[in-house]
């Protein structure tokens, strides 16, 4: 890590061992927390947001001390937060460094589109099939209709 | 398909539905077995449809089964706010079978996963109507004694007619060929369309009913509904373009036959319904044994 990646890690300050979620827009972090509930555990948490990005001109991160995602778990947060990186820390030093991937199936985090669907009428979990992930195209399991990208809404 | 659940045709594979249609031809020949006689099973109709409610009952009674259940929501549990999970959980300790008919989408499909006995859909919104996709295919392979390589025109409402849809998709296993006959803004969905194409089948889309007519072998004829124009003005212009009438028929194919889920508005004019090629009410009555091969193979029985 060059000094200049050190300074913007450092900015909302360095984590001894954890995860950072780095490259969430802005807006999504408060979503992020609410889909991988760390509004819900002890761990320390730091996060920020409208930090500067040389990418993205502008983005959030998440930091949660002594805390390794599972793929599936951390995947989750792809249709939030698409352009996300987690980065895997152990005594300072970066051990790893992933993108998130849209996963298959998608549970509970997003509304079917179609409000006549069970999922909008009673007390139902939704999940989604992925049939396209470039595209963002949901199959929902009980209706067995589509939610395209710009329907999206998360629960 | 013992305790296999049918919720969307797509459930059943082109092997295990043709299963179900040797088993229906078999009830064909004798309607009337007691096979039934311990089972109960419970026909729950959320919202009233006396059409597939009576084919299902007279199967059940023709097998010497027990229902118990309710013809509408009205004067159910479900009035006083039961939810669905909770009607379902207690209907499974009544019945060895449901048979569900349900207004909202996607219902059936949350049912069969928290009954603990098997679920047939009835109907559940404009989702599926799996048994009635069965009659057809047995009424399309009876009448011209295949279900593959034929020319089949669908004309109507190609949008919104749910019949169409599980039909379309089904008979994309089947090397069919399929002639689309709509008004404009009721065109067959790309989201059905994708199953066509990914069989590398072939379709024609037509305007004009009387063209497809001399090429066909099954004429599916379905009603056009003024609810889905968002001007009256588009529906009143269309409505009669989409009518079937008995000269029509003169240069069909000697096998060409016509089906229509029922009820008819003025899609087929009276005229057509003595003309050998009709076959819509025969086809009606081949949902009862369609629905007695179904019950008998998820209970088991045959
Ligand atoms: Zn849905």
């Amino acid at each position: 890590m060059n000094d200049n990646q050190l300074r913007k890690e450092l900015k909302v300050t360095a984590i001894e061992n954890g995860t950072v979620i780095d490259h969430i827009p802005s807006k999504s972090v408060f979503r992020v927390i609410k889909i991988l509930g760390l509004d819900n555990i002890d761990n320390q948490i730091l996060f920020g947001t409208h930090l500067d990005s040389k990418k993205y001109g502008d983005k959030g991160l998440i930091k949660v001390s002594n805390k390794y995602f599972k793929s599936e778990e951390i995947n989750k947060i792809a249709l939030a937060a698409p352009s996300a990186t987690l980065i895997v820390i152990k005594n300072y030093k970066v051990i790893e460094k992933r993108q998130v991937e849209i996963p298959d199936t998608i549970t509970g985090i997003v509304k079917c589109f179609n409000p006549k669907c069970i999922t909008n009428n009673q007390n139902v979990t939704t999940r989604f099939k992925v049939i396209d992930k470039e595209d963002i195209k949901l199959h929902c399991h009980y209706c067995e209709k589509i939610t395209k990208k710009e329907n999206i809404q998360f629960i | 398909m013992k305790n296999k659940s049918l919720i969307s045709i797509n459930d059943y594979s082109k092997e295990e539905y043709l299963k179900i249609l040797d088993i229906a031809e078999e009830f064909e020949k004798q309607p009337t077995q007691n096979i039934l006689n311990d089972y109960v099973i419970a026909s729950l109709f959320f919202e009233p449809s006396t059409r597939t409610r009576l084919s299902f009952e007279s199967a059940v009674n023709r097998l010497g089964g027990h229902i118990v259940g309710f013809t509408d929501a009205s004067s159910s549990s479900v009035k006083k706010g039961e939810s669905l999970k909770d009607t379902i959980k207690t209907v499974s300790n009544y019945s060895d079978l449901i048979v569900m008919r349900h207004p909202v989408e996607g219902s059936a499909r949350f049912a069969s996963e928290v009954a603990s006995v098997p679920v047939i859909n009835a109907g559940d919104g404009a989702n599926q109507h799996p048994t009635q996709c069965l009659l057809d295919l047995y009424s399309i392979r009876k009448t011209q004694g295949t279900l593959d390589n034929l020319n089949v025109a669908f004309v109507g409402d190609l949008k919104y007619g749910r019949t169409v849809h599980s039909l379309v998709i089904a008979l994309s296993d089947c090397n069919c060929t399929f002639h689309l006959v709509s008004p404009v803004e009721l065109k067959l969905p790309s989201s059905v369309k994708r199953f066509i194409k990914d069989k590398n089948l072939k379709y024609y889309q037509y305007t004009d009913i009387n063209e497809v007519i001399p090429k066909v072998d099954i004429l599916y004829m379905t009603r056009i509904q003024r609810e889905r124009f968002a001007d009256p003005l588009e529906y009143e212009r269309v409505k009669n373009s989409y009518v079937l009438k008995n000269d029509m028929l003169e240069n069909s194919k000697d096998n060409l036959k016509i089906l229509h889920p029922l009820p008819r508005v003025n899609e087929i004019s009276e005229d057509v319904d003595t003309n050998p090629k009709a076959y819509y009410f025969q086809q009606a009555l081949n949902g009862v044994y369609v629905r007695e091969a179904l019950i008998a193979s998820i209970l088991g029985l045959k």
